[in-house]
């Protein structure tokens, strides 16, 4: 009898321990519409993707190297800063001034342990001048602080609005207790700034004493997609639950996103983070992922290069190595389903200047989408 | 007299440097875990299984047990390209983690004697500092 509650106790307990797949489920189409081309290959980790023209971008590969690839050929560009390799952080993402064609100005970021403020590393963001194949004028715009050793979560992404602004965004550093929640220290947050790197006059926590003013939203855990929404203009990120629990959120300039103290997550070992699912004056994700799909890179197909797609929503899944199609309707997320079934770990997805999707595939390089004709 | 006085003392000294590590195997299993669940548990999960084709497993792994010093190599230096483990193939990228020569030991000696998994030496910092990129060539 003792045993047979024991079972049935467990039974329980594991039953109630795996949360249900959040609708709607994952479908693999049975044909495929569309074949890939890889535009630069033997590269590891491609983080980041900026293109100049379709056929002239920036590839970051996360150990340390930036890439120029010029229809096909890829070359070093040199003069990056010393940059801190450890865990999930390296060389991150890369982005070009709105501006470019006439400054030649990027933006990096990157993990860091420059400036004393102890042992370890943390986010860092950084500009440069573009010639060629070196950067020049580089200069440090903004650094987290405190230092750390752990190695996770270290965002990032970059991109910018219409009306002269930067956003960033960098990972809780493995410190979920403190960072988050506290607007007084860097982590778990999404960074506003100027392009000239100064912190713009209405951010929602200039004016608070010890405040960290660059700070737009906060709550994160670690975002790893920021995109513009191209009818909207308001600012969509993705970013990596614990077991579970990953999110899409539409981000408003002062809100709280909840991590820790709300999730749909759970620990990797399967224990609770906190029982709660949703509080008043926390943000609810637009869309989460249970299981978590490992979220990297987003953007939405505009163009009409793939009819059936326009519209829609691209997120890149690093646990699963495909491509997910999400398609939107009635502000709410209908269909789900997997591009590129397992092409290898997705780490970014972009739509370049001629409105192809470019994917950034682990082991594999980039690779373009073509839709059969 | 003092010359041997002085010769103990150094006996002494070379013999505790070369014997014994600055870990016990126990604290550095224990240091191991906390590595673990910082840089490692994200893809080879908290029971060291993996992810069947995606992420290798470290519980009852052929591959492991085999070839020690290529994943000591792997932690240092990052591993890329095809192997097999367990009779499944695997062919993605474990990026350099950026960690310390005596990280790398106390996450080996945690992931050798965790989940079932048991060796009988110890790896220490010095066998981790000797291991070259040439160790990443399979045998």
């Amino acid at each position: 009898m003792k045993q047979l509650l024991t079972i049935l106790s467990l039974a329980f307990i594991t039953t109630i321990g795996c949360a249900q797949d959040n609708p709607p489920f994952i479908e693999t189409p049975e044909t495929q519409s569309y074949s890939y081309k890889i535009v630069a290959d033997g590269i590891d980790i491609p983080w980041g993707l900026a293109f100049i023209t379709p056929e002239d971008f920036l590839v970051t590969e996360k150990s340390g190297t930036l890439y120029r690839v010029v229809n096909g050929i890829k070359t070093t560009v040199e003069g990056l800063p010393p940059i801190y390799t450890r865990g999930q952080g390296g060389l991150l993402d890369v982005a070009l001034h709105p501006d470019f064609s006439n400054n030649n100005i990027i933006y990096i970021t990157l993990s860091t342990d420059v400036e004393e403020d102890g042992l370890g590393g943390n986010t860092a963001l950084y500009c440069a001048k573009l010639t060629d194949t070196s950067l020049e004028d580089l200069k440090l715009l903004y650094k987290a602080t405190p230092n750390t050793n752990k190695g996770q979560h270290w965002g990032s992404r970059i991109v910018f609005d219409q009306e002269g602004h930067l956003y960033f965004s960098i990972g809780d550093r493995g410190n979920r207790d403190e960072n988050p929640q506290d607007i007084n220290r860097d982590g778990g947050k999404i960074y506003r700034l100027n392009l000239d790197g100064s912190i713009p006059e209405d951010n929602p926590h200039v004016g608070i004493n010890g405040a960290k003013t660059a700070v737009y939203s906060y709550g994160h855990r670690n975002p790893q997609a920021l995109v513009m929404h191209p009818e909207t203009g308001v600012l969509w990120e993705t970013e990596h639950g614990p077991r579970g629990g990953d999110e899409i959120n539409i981000i408003q300039k002062g809100k709280n996103y909840g991590w820790p103290t709300i999730t749909y997550g759970i620990n990797y070992s399967g224990t609770p983070i906190t029982d709660k699912k949703e509080m008043e004056g926390m943000e609810q994700p637009f869309y989460y992922w249970i299981p978590s799909i490992g979220p990297s890179g987003m953007a939405f197909s505009t163009s009409g290069i793939y009819p059936e797609w326009k519209g829609n929503l691209f997120a890149g899944s690093l646990a699963f190595q495909y491509l997910e199609r999400l398609v939107i309707e009635n502000n709410k997320v209908v269909k789900r389903e997997k591009v590129l079934d397992q092409i290898g770990r997705l780490r970014n997805v972009v739509q370049g200047p001629d409105g192809y999707l470019y994917v950034g595939v682990e082991g594999k390089g980039i690779l373009k989408i073509i839709p059969n004709s | 007299m003092k010359f041997f006085i002085l010769l103990y003392g150094i006996s002494i000294g070379v013999l505790t440097t070369l014997l014994l590590p600055e870990k016990t195997k126990e604290e550095s299993i224990e240091a191991g875990a906390e590595i673990y669940q910082d840089f490692c548990v994200q893809c080879h999960l908290p029971n060291g299984m993996g992810v069947s084709g995606v992420f290798p497993p470290l519980q009852n792994s052929d591959f492991l047990r085999n070839n020690i010093d290529l994943s000591i190599a792997g932690l240092k230096y990052g591993l890329s390209g095809k192997i097999i483990v367990n009779e499944e193939e695997y062919n993605g990228v474990m990026a350099n983690q950026g960690l310390e020569n005596e990280e790398i030991a106390d996450v080996m000696n945690y992931i050798l004697n965790t989940w079932g998994n048991s060796y009988s030496g110890q790896i220490t910092t010095e066998q981790v500092e000797l291991i070259s990129e040439k160790n990443l060539l399979p045998k």
